[in-house]
């Protein structure tokens, strides 16, 4: 059935969806490009077709009963109200027809956790609300990234016309080589999230304070995108997932370029940086990673997430907001950022947001001090 | 009562109880609970569906429109919980306390002061729900799972919720165990168990159920009460806990309480094939058997819901297998439900409409569960619109549709009067058509890729969101109709015979409609 009943059915679905998007079905499973995300296609269009031929019999015979046995055509009741053969069959057929259909899943289940010996391993983790990954293992190891939603706020709005990839797109995507086979190790920081790209076949919980593993191997080329698929609290919604599967040469070129991005932005951490400096680059740290709790006007989503906007803590005692920022608080959303963000980044944002807005203290957090906050 | 006096003639009892509304606070009696209950259940239904089609109305199109998305969390968790437990569970109590001892014999509950009770908990328990919408921070927006982390980072409508939930969970409990006791102790001489109807024996096993899980549940809110408040971290790995116990205790309850909400929908059903197509229940045995094995087999498969926390194989084999099995009994429950009405004589009236749209819209559901139940596949369509059509069949097109059916087949004998029937069909046609706008296309979405619980999505969702969010306003408008055919029964209409049904049999239909306050003081026997 395989190659022949999948091309079969997205055929039947282009044709009968009125709204077939960029060649990807939508009344069915998207496309598969791994070998255990095709064995689920075919086993869904399987049971698909055993689950219809059982639901036609089964309603045929009611349907066929309710036309026909009725007390208007002169249908008198029978009164059998047993049938011990019967019974039996209708017990012992569905057992029959279950094992069936739980032999070649269980294959699959078996295959979908075998990561052994992969070829690159890649770390996810889950933050609300974003992904982090670092490239453990194989080439390209050492590179690490935080991957946000880059869909801008106005077309979420309704304020601008929304792109092709609308919440499907990120600002720095997964990046892997074709016919290799990745492990994930899937991990988070605050809630359980879960990474799913459906083409790919993988759907694995992100667990605050354990490491779960999956693995896939894409055969095509191309770009697959997927969403956290459990819910994590506010933006669940928006921190999706984009891999983009590249071909061997591409990719080494890929890790090459990251490579030296990441020698390049290495900061000096012993660098004094001016106020305004600070501040600018405090700016674009808060937008990625504060604002969509505290929120660009720093006027917060009161009381789960607190103003900053004329708030004590930041206009206060900076190393109780320094404490605050890298430690998180425990038991609300705010996250501890001192293993997420560079110190220069901590020191930045810092800074921000004790010049923005009404909060006008004109100090200067410097680098060298969240390095000592460190220790 | 030797000597009848002009003023028992008129009220037969020489009790004096109070009139207006200290009647409704302080009645032990099964039928004044039984009203309550269902009333308050109807009331709930309503306030959830408010929540659901604002979150249709968000839905509608991409973008955010109408709610921002930490309130649209808040209406999916209450949404979930309160349909859960405001609407379905209470209602099925109430046909419960009304039709039990009607069936059985009996002339009331056995624990008539518990009965008031455990049914006076529940508006306490949804104030407390409800109102946690206006403390600071807003109802809880973790799901109607309330999954650890994520519900330990809620504000202040999290502990209200907690709450809510222990009341619930007490208020069920003492009515399973009215029930249980009185369907084993109460029965009218020759009325052995065999003999009992079915809806008495579904509602005997979903009581054991009931006593069973309610405290697992109210145990994992306990846990995560504490680790809010008190220190603890069960859930906490840097405490030593584990985020996906939570899990585990929540659907070691969960998986029970979906057949908590389906048994006695099966009951239900069962009555009313039966009296329609004039004909005897097809196997009634293996009907009861059928009932324990799906009571007994959803102990072993709850970690089906978790098939995406990473277990290893051999974990994820043993539930997929058992909850494979699943379908094997309640496929025997359609196939007798089928075989009932197979050469019968049957007529439609609306409460067959619903009973015969419950099983075939339910048994759509049966099937998409039980793709859902293979591993491999659930790991695609998990948390995904797929499981939301999946348990909207079942529990919509499940529960509720059987609830329908046995509210119109027992009108009658609860009000007196018939109720209307182009008004009861009207509802059902409405109300059938409009559910598979609203749900049927979110099994594609599911399969093409939208997740659950999200308040906006990508463009070629778009399609079916907007005829979702169309059929749902149908099916909540659809639902007045009930409102107009029940008040028109209560106020008047034709006068209902003791057994208005040509084909009705059991106690019930015995004692004249609308049933006296009080029946069966003299237990009838049974043949």
């Amino acid at each position: 059935m395989s190659v022949l009943a999948r091309s079969a059915v997205t055929m039947l679905s282009a044709v009968s969806a009125s709204a077939a998007w960029a060649a990807q079905s939508s009344i069915n499973l998207q496309t598969p490009v791994t070998s255990v995300a095709a064995e689920i296609y075919d086993m869904h269009t399987l049971m698909m077709v055993i689950c219809l031929v059982i639901f036609v019999a089964v309603f045929g015979v009611m349907f066929w009963s309710v036309f026909h046995h009725r007390k208007s055509k002169g249908a008198v009741a029978a009164h059998f109200h047993e049938n011990t053969l019967v019974e039996i069959a209708w017990t012992v057929v569905p057992v029959l027809i279950l094992l069936g259909m739980a032999y070649p899943a269980t294959k699959t289940v078996i295959a979908m956790k075998d990561t052994s010996n992969p070829d690159i391993t890649i770390k996810a983790t889950g933050y609300q609300w974003k992904w982090g990954y670092d490239y453990i293992k194989g080439e390209g190891e050492g590179i690490k990234f935080v991957s946000n939603l880059s869909t801008p706020l106005d077309q979420i709005k309704g304020q601008a016309a929304k792109g092709d990839n609308y919440l499907l797109e990120v600002d720095n995507p997964v990046v892997v080589p074709v016919g290799k086979k990745v492990r994930l190790l899937l991990t988070a920081n605050d809630v359980i999230h879960a990474w799913w790209v459906p083409a790919l076949g993988v759907k694995q919980d992100a667990i605050p304070g354990f490491i779960r593993d999956a693995w896939f191997r894409a055969d095509k080329e191309g770009v697959f995108r997927g969403n956290c698929a459990e819910l994590c609290g506010k933006d669940h919604g928006f921190m999706p997932i984009e891999v983009h599967v590249l071909s061997a040469e591409k990719y080494a070129a890929w890790v090459a370029d990251q490579q030296g991005k990441m020698a390049a932005t290495t900061e000096d951490p012993n660098k004094e940086w001016a106020l305004a400096e600070l501040v600018a680059k405090g700016e674009q740290v808060f937008a990625a990673n504060c604002a969509a709790c505290h929120q660009a006007d720093g006027k917060g989503i009161p009381p789960a997430f607190p103003p900053l906007d004329g708030a004590a803590i930041v206009q206060g005692d900076k190393a109780e907001q320094i404490k605050v920022v890298m430690e998180g608080r425990a038991g609300t959303a705010m996250a501890a950022f001192g293993k997420q963000l560079s110190d220069t980044d901590i020191a930045a944002v810092i800074t921000y947001t004790r010049n923005a807005w009404s909060n006008q203290t004109g100090e200067a957090i410097q680098p060298a001090e969240i390095a000592a906050a460190h220790n | 009562m030797s000597a009848v006096t002009p003023d028992q003639l008129h009220d037969d009892h020489h009790h004096h109880a109070p009139g207006g509304l200290m009647r409704w606070i302080t009645t032990t009696n099964h039928k004044d609970i039984g009203t309550m209950y269902l009333i308050f259940s109807f009331i709930m239904f309503l306030s959830g569906g408010v929540m659901a089609l604002t979150i249709r109305a968000e839905l509608f199109q991409p973008g955010l429109q109408i709610v921002q998305p930490e309130f649209f969390n808040q209406l999916t968790t209450m949404h979930g919980l309160v349909m859960v437990f405001g609407a379905i569970m209470p209602a099925f109590v109430g046909f419960a306390n009304w039709m039990l001892p009607l069936m059985i014999g009996a002339s009331d509950m056995a624990f008539a002061r518990m009965n008031n009770w455990s049914f006076w908990l529940l508006p306490v328990a949804a104030i407390l729900l409800i109102g946690s919408f206006f403390v600071p921070g807003g109802a809880t927006a973790a799901g109607w799972t309330l999954y650890a982390p994520l519900s330990v980072q809620m504000g202040m409508g999290m502990d209200l919720t907690i709450f809510a939930v222990h009341i619930m969970g007490i208020s069920s409990i003492m009515g399973a165990i009215n029930i249980v006791v009185t369907i084993l102790n109460m029965r009218a001489p020759g009325m052995t168990m065999m003999k009992m109807p079915l809806f008495c024996w579904t509602w005997l096993i979903t009581a054991y159920l009931l006593i069973a899980v309610m405290p697992v549940l109210a145990g994992a809110v306990t846990m995560i009460l504490t680790d809010r408040h008190f220190g603890t971290a069960f859930f906490n790995a840097a405490g030593g806990g584990d985020p996906v116990l939570y899990q585990h205790v929540f659907w070691f309850f969960g998986h029970p309480e979906v057949y908590i909400m389906i048994l006695p929908a099966f009951g239900i059903v069962s009555q009313i094939i039966p009296t329609f197509a004039r004909k005897p229940l097809f196997g009634y045995a293996s009907m009861v058997y059928a009932t324990a094995s799906i009571a007994i087999l959803s102990f072993v498969v709850w970690a089906h819901h978790m098939f995406t926390t990473g277990m290893p194989a051999a974990t994820q084999l043993f539930f997929m297998y058992a909850t494979m099995l699943i379908a094997v009994p309640t496929g025997v429950k359609v196939f007798n439900w089928v075989a009932t009405m197979w050469r019968g004589s049957m007529t439609f009236e609306t409460p067959m409409l619903w009973a015969t749209g419950f099983i075939f819209v339910f048994t759509m559901g049966g099937f998409t569960g039980l793709i859902c139940a293979i591993a491999p596949i659930d790991i695609q369509v998990q948390d995904t619109y797929y499981v939301v059509a999946h348990f909207h069949y079942v529990l919509v097109a499940g529960s509720l549709f059987a609830l329908f059916a046995g509210a119109y087949y027992w009108l009658p004998k609860w009000t007196g009067h018939m109720y209307p029937e182009g008004i009861g069909k009207l509802h059902f046609w409405a109300s059938i058509i409009f559910f598979n706008i609203t749900f049927f296309p979110m099994h594609f979405l599911g399969l093409a890729g939208m997740p659950r619980r999200i308040p906006d999505y990508a463009l070629q969702f778009a399609d079916f969101n907007a005829l979702a969010s169309i059929g749902a306003f149908g099916f909540g408008l659809s639902q007045l109709i009930f409102i107009v055919a029940v008040v028109k029964c209560v106020r008047g209409g034709k006068k209902a015979a003791a057994s208005p049904w040509e084909g009705a049999e059991g106690l019930e239909w015995t004692v004249p409609s609308p049933a006296p306050y009080h029946t069966f003081e003299t237990p009838p026997v049974v043949k």
